[in-house]
């Protein structure tokens, strides 16, 4: 569905996308995942024709140079943020993206149904949650129906909750075998809602493998900060060190650094040694 | 909903439909802020107060004096028209881009000539409304006091107006091309408004005097200039009167008597084109990134 052939991508004389190559078969979702500046939205923004760019993009046949309205009909695309239409109530953001696409006005009642934006039809974006401007983004995306989402960095402004609603609206998408490519720094919500990870570093692609794969591949490390009561916490330095992992106290627990596909093990090794672990984090 | 195969057609070409969609928002956006209400209530309320207060209560005097009228809403128009035309056309394409409306717009089936003449027109529409609301309150004025016997040389000013405010709107938007931020888009559009207003009158004339200018060349340097091009069409449609027209004025309808004002209005018109052209040029550009 998605071919891209050595993309390459220059401002002045800096390289943020390097002979980058993919191919997407049609149900597949791939996620982008890198560190910011990787090049990950650029590859996006290529893809809709909103920067030139070397090399070659051809989605569902079509060029997307030469048949740039047409690849976009076929794609529906959501931002990290709907910020940009903060004056305008969520309806008439979704009758403007389907007037733009020559869709009637009976689509957009649908997608307000789908989408339960039924109670904030009348609300200016500006007045929305976070996890709320996400969904009439991803109404608006989902509009024409498209065979292809692309989905830029859509959780990184999200608190928890509405993370979790949105990844929810994600995989029910992925269901039903469309073709998405997404963007992401978050490790841990890949899993959910993709089958191939293609990581990036300075515009090229560093590994492919799939989501579960990923940390052992680049061998990523986090730090699990564990809070135990304090007359534990020698005893649990010790056991976490006995077993190879470094870790040091602090004034509320201890801090382990592990493989980030780990990170069970630390816990394992603190529950058979019968210390109780008050609470947990993951730093990553 | 399931995922779809088979998308209705796209023809590449620029469709009609798509460029009045974009207009009908960008008309809509300008009708819906503040700052446009606020120019056309200043437009208006100092284009009224000036022909309430230049025309006499007579109405014989009154049309008598209606040239002194028509100069100062003359005087009025080269200040505030252009400045509103030059900040919302330097906002139009900078203030989007900035914000990531043009991102959102042009994520659709949409392609850059269209986002491009429906932004334009969508301004267009609004300050040629800004126009008609301060020629409306002055022209009732005027006719109330004149019993309306120069309807033609006030329906021409504000259609030089209009073209004014058409070829500042391009000029501002030829600028918001080039600039990534608002705020660097407006100070520039300020600048270009203080040097077509201000220097190109006062600057000229002291330029003229000190480098000793021919009176043809003073005349061409006016000319270049839309603002006072629109203050030669717009004057010269009712007066002759040296006082009012300035040497180069004077000039000008001497040498060119009655092709004067299809001159200039030609300029005018070259104005209006031009810069929308450039603009639009430069924006559909494949390597102008967004």
């Amino acid at each position: 569905m998605i071919e891209i052939r050595n993309l390459t991508k220059r401002y002045g004389p800096v390289t943020v996308v390097d002979d980058f190559s993919l191919e997407v078969p049609a149900g597949e979702a791939v996620a982008l995942w890198g560190p910011n500046g990787a090049g990950k939205t650029t590859v996006v923004r290529c893809i809709l024709g909103l920067v030139d760019y070397e090399g070659t993009i051809v989605v569902d046949g079509l060029d997307a140079r030469t048949r740039g309205k047409a690849v976009r009909s076929r794609i529906g695309y959501v931002a990290q943020e709907l910020a940009f239409y903060d004056d305008m109530a969520v309806l008439d953001v979704l009758d403007y993206s389907a007037a733009l696409r020559g869709l009637t006005m009976e689509r957009v009642d649908e997608v307000v149904e789908t989408f339960r934006l039924g109670d904030h039809r009348t609300k200016r974006v500006g007045e929305l949650s976070g996890g709320l401007k996400q969904r009439l983004g991803l109404a608006a995306a989902l509009l024409p129906d498209p065979p292809v989402l692309l989905l830029d960095e859509p959780t990184a402004s999200l608190d928890a909750h509405s993370r979790e609603e949105t990844i929810g609206l994600f995989e029910d998408l992925r269901a039903q075998g469309r073709t998405i490519v997404l963007t992401t720094h978050h490790m841990e919500e890949m899993g959910m809602l993709v089958d191939r990870v293609v990581a990036m570093e300075n515009g090229r692609i560093v590994t492919e493998c799939p989501p579960g794969e990923l940390a052992e591949r680049l061998g990523l490390r986090v730090w699990l900060h564990l809070i135990v009561d304090p007359d534990e916490r020698s005893e649990a330095q010790r056991v976490l060190e006995e077993a190879g992992l470094g870790a040091r106290r602090n004034a509320a627990g201890l801090v382990v650094e592990v493989p980030a596909q780990e990170k069970g093990r630390a816990l394992a090794l603190l529950h058979r040694a019968g210390i109780e672990l008050r609470d947990l984090e993951v730093w990553t | 909903m399931t995922a779809a195969t088979s998308p209705v057609a796209i023809p590449e070409r620029a469709e009609g439909r798509t460029i009045l969609v974009v207009a009908r928002k960008e008309l809509a956006d300008a009708l819906a802020s503040r700052w446009f209400w606020m120019w056309v209530a200043a437009f208006a309320g100092l284009a009224a107060t000036l022909a309430l207060v230049a025309l006499p209560g007579s109405r014989v005097a009154a049309s008598a004096s209606f040239s002194r009228t028509a100069a100062s809403l003359v005087a009025l128009v080269q200040v505030i028209v252009p400045l509103m035309g030059l900040t919302l056309g330097a906002q139009a394409i900078a203030s989007q881009r900035e914000h990531g409306a043009l991102r959102f717009l042009l994520s659709h089936p949409v392609n850059r000539t269209e986002a491009f003449w429906g932004i334009y027109l969508g301004l267009a529409a609004a300050l040629v409304t800004a126009v008609a609301a301060g020629f409306g309150a002055a022209g009732l004025v005027t006719a109330i006091r004149t019993g309306g016997t120069r309807t033609g040389a006030f329906l021409w000013i504000a259609v030089g107006a209009a073209i004014l405010v058409l070829a500042m709107l391009g000029i501002g938007m030829l600028v918001s091309t080039f600039t990534r931020r608002t705020s660097s888009a407006l100070g520039i559009a300020v600048f270009i408004w203080l040097g077509l207003v201000f220097l190109g009158d006062l600057g000229l004339m002291g330029t003229a005097v000190a480098t000793r200018m021919p009176v043809s060349a003073l005349f061409a340097v006016t000319v270049a200039n839309p603002v006072e091009a629109f203050r030669l069409a717009a004057l010269a449609s009712f007066t002759r009167s040296l006082d009012v027209l300035g040497p180069a004025g004077t000039y000008a309808v001497n040498v060119l008597g009655d092709a004067l004002v299809p001159v200039i209005v030609g300029v005018l018109g070259l104005w209006f084109v031009l810069p929308a052209a450039a603009a639009w040029a430069r924006f559909r550009s494949p390597r102008q990134d967004l």
